[in-house]
């Protein structure tokens, strides 16, 4: 004989679902993680210290950074809001200045020869220099090279340089190869 | 004129609340999608710096964290007010950093190991000496890929 089953309530049903979302809500968080990404130049054995390639003086911009967070350019006070186009002047080297990076021609996939600099972009801080003004330095420096890629590659492909597939990335990262390299800081300012 | 037309009770029915539940679900499985599971409780005030260059950091797990910061009021007397380090949960020095990795490179494929990531959130106000340390560290143990975590910048 069939009897009939009584209708489990739902009214609850609400409130248990109420409890479910109220604990998503305080233990999750939304916000994504991100920054800036770098890459540390290895460890080198104490005796390859020695033999280091030896870079002319006018392939390397000199970036330092005191414990004030004041920038000192090539020699000169700079503003932070004038890094970026000087590092791009200096990377680009458009009038063939002679102190300016010199330029030597590579064969890139894609686009045939072309005239690379050999620029380095070194930055040196102080132990002192508070991790806000690095940041912004380092930031400015990465954004120098991301926007001359970005101009190249919608220049030549007609697209911004993150859109592009991965061979045509990889022939514009050629032209513009992001080379900042980091002295040991120094100690000035104590602390 | 009225008189076929019943009289109308002046009493407005009740909100059906039989779709409730549905509603309270999408809202449910709208968090349990958008959101992840909060990390390590700070013990350090962190207010990151702010860039324009930045990037997402994917595949959360082959991230780990390393915090730098001012350490919170309730651990001041503790710990004093100059900037230390955080790993996972816990105070630590310079030090722990090698045995830090080594913790999570062991709980990670041999393949991943390459892949693995270090963030460094650091308070923008901290100087760049513990900075330094920590990378002299982590180039020690041979952790090369780094990531400064910051903020994007908001004109």
């Amino acid at each position: 004989m069939l009897r009939e089953v009584p209708e489990i309530p739902s009214a609850s049903i609400a409130d248990i679902a109420f409890i479910l979302l109220l604990f998503f809500i305080i233990a999750t968080t939304m916000d994504t993680d991100s920054g800036i990404a770098r890459r540390l130049p290895p460890l080198q054995p104490e005796q390859e210290m020695v033999k280091q390639p030896q870079i002319k003086e006018r392939n390397v911009f000199v970036v330092l950074l005191n414990k004030d967070d004041q920038l000192l350019v090539e020699n000169k006070p700079l503003n932070i809001n004038q890094l970026r186009e000087t590092t791009k002047e200096f990377i680009e080297n458009p009038y063939n200045n002679e102190k300016l990076p010199e330029k030597e021609v590579i064969d890139v996939p894609f686009l045939g020869k072309y005239m690379v600099s050999k620029g380095v972009l070194s930055l040196q801080n102080d132990r002192g220099t508070t991790f806000g003004a690095y940041l912004e330095v380092q930031n400015e420096l990465v954004a120098a090279y991301n926007e001359l890629r970005d101009e190249l590659a919608i220049r030549k492909f007609g697209k911004r340089f993150d859109n592009l597939d991965y061979e045509k990335q990889e022939a514009i990262k050629k032209i513009y190869p992001q080379k900042i390299s980091e002295a040991e800081p120094k100690n000035i300012g104590g602390k | 004129m009225s008189r076929f037309q019943p009289k109308k009770k002046n009493i407005l029915p009740g909100i059906s609340t039989a779709s409730l539940p549905d509603i309270v679900f999408m809202l449910l499985f709208f968090f349990m999608v958008a959101t992840r599971l909060k990390d390590n409780q700070l013990k350090v005030t962190i207010s990151l710096p702010q860039g324009t260059e930045i990037k997402k950091l994917e595949k959360k797990s082959l991230v780990s964290f390393i915090y730098v910061g001012e350490p919170r009021i309730q651990y001041q007397k503790l710990m004093g007010t100059e900037p230390v380090i955080q790993l996972n949960d816990a105070f630590s020095s310079i030090d722990d950093i090698q045995r830090f990795i080594e913790i999570e490179r062991k709980s990670h494929n041999e393949k991943e190991i390459p892949l693995l990531t270090t963030s460094l959130k650091v308070d923008s106000h901290c100087r760049m000496g513990i900075v330094t340390d920590i990378k002299q560290e982590l180039r020690r143990c041979n952790a090369l890929k780094i990531n400064y975590s910051c903020r994007k910048r908001t004109k």
